[in-house]
């Protein structure tokens, strides 16, 4: 038996005052995301068969490098907001839901940092 | 963690059967959603064949009918039987609507019929509206004003600020799209659900309301708000014709506007 009013369970915690830029900016990265993708399929689609030295050749050219690391970054980026999204819609549990969002943006920022250091191996190194 | 299967006292059974006199030619078979809390149990799902030459076009004809003739203890809200009142909203064939603006034919084969889903079923076809209505409440859906006017004379409005809350005064919260959305069905403790935004929406356009600052900050808010991902179901569903999801881009627009 609960004696507490349904207003009062209907108005909760209060707004939090927050939301629109976090909804924005995943708007944002989907539109950068479509001239990025059309780009990266094309290169893939041109580049998927070369052997090791023309890949490399390719990928470490300055203009390739420069736009692969934008692809990782919003992708990863749009991805990470995205997740936390599908995480808070499914997941009730306060703490779980805290913790997977968490894990989440950890595993998206290890993710990019990773794919754009081999990038950047590929373009600066030997 | 969101419920993809009824629990288990919830599931439905088959229930009775309820056939028409012999010799009636155009049957109609209804399938009725029935549970009641004084026998517990599982909900059934019972049988009913109408006489549809005796029956008027209408689902809510065919449910009265039921109950006056066939089955007496079958219960269900309805009340203006023409769409403006939002009484006998419930699942028919898969889509939630109004009973009595839905026609019999319009329905291939057996229909069924349902109570709005994801409320607490208080008998049959009756759900819970308490939190509906809470939500409702909580986005204070009357008009506020500071200026005070004298007590001998109206808040004016220009005919095109008037025309502003077309699509939006003509709500009658039958819940039919809030119950319709899957991202309420997850989240409604703490989503608003598509009617209660359309309704925020109405005074946040309303030319005589003085609070849209506040309404604003009320809404901006990672669950009350922005769990609408634009399913459209809502939409897809509104006996009214209206377009919830538009009112909630709206919402999402204006507070983008103000930074």
């Amino acid at each position: 038996m609960s004696f507490r009013t349904p207003l009062k369970q209907a108005l909760g915690s209060g707004a939090s005052h927050s939301g629109t830029s976090r909804w924005w900016a995943q708007r944002v990265s989907s539109v950068a995301l479509v001239p990025l993708l059309i780009w990266f399929i094309i290169g893939m689609v041109h580049h998927g068969g070369a052997d090791y030295t023309d890949a490399r050749a390719w990928l470490g050219s300055p203009i390739t490098a420069v736009l692969t690391i934008l692809t990782l970054a919003v992708s990863f980026y749009h991805g990470a907001l995205g997740m936390q999204v599908i995480v808070e819609d499914y997941v009730g549990h306060e703490t779980v839901r805290l913790a997977l969002v968490v894990l989440v943006k950890f595993a998206a920022v290890v993710l990019a940092v990773a794919g754009i250091f081999a990038v950047l191996l590929v373009a600066l190194g030997g | 963690m969101a419920k993809f299967r009824l629990p288990a006292n919830s599931r439905i059974q088959p229930g009775r059967r309820h056939p028409t006199s012999v010799g009636v030619k155009n049957v109609k078979v209804f399938k009725v959603y029935r549970w009641s809390p004084d026998q517990g149990g599982n909900p059934r799902l019972d049988t009913y064949e109408i006489d549809r030459d005796s029956c008027g076009p209408m689902v809510l004809d065919a449910l009265i009918k039921i109950k006056n003739e066939i089955d007496s203890t079958l219960t269900f809200r309805r009340s203006c039987r023409e769409g403006v009142c939002g009484s006998c909203a419930m699942n028919i064939a898969g889509r939630n609507t109004l009973a009595c603006t839905k026609p019999i034919d319009e329905i291939e084969g057996e229909i069924r019929v349902y109570p709005l889903p994801s409320l607490p079923v208080i008998k049959d076809l009756v759900p819970d509206m308490t939190h509906f209505y809470a939500q409702y409440a909580s986005i204070k859906p009357w008009l506020q004003a500071k200026t005070p006017t004298s007590p001998n004379r109206e808040r004016l409005q220009s005919r095109e600020d008037r025309a502003e809350l077309d699509g939006l005064y003509e709500c009658i919260l039958c819940a039919c799209c809030t119950t319709g959305c899957p991202s309420w069905w997850w989240n409604s403790k703490r989503y608003l659900g598509p009617a209660v935004l359309l309704q925020a929406q109405r005074w946040l356009v309303d030319s005589r309301d003085e609070a849209t600052g506040e309404r604003l900050d009320d809404l901006e808010d990672s669950f009350k708000l922005y769990r609408c991902h634009t399913i459209m179901n809502c939409t897809e569903v509104c006996p009214k014709g209206l377009n919830p999801a538009q009112a909630i881009a709206r919402i999402k627009g204006r507070l983008l506007a103000r930074g």
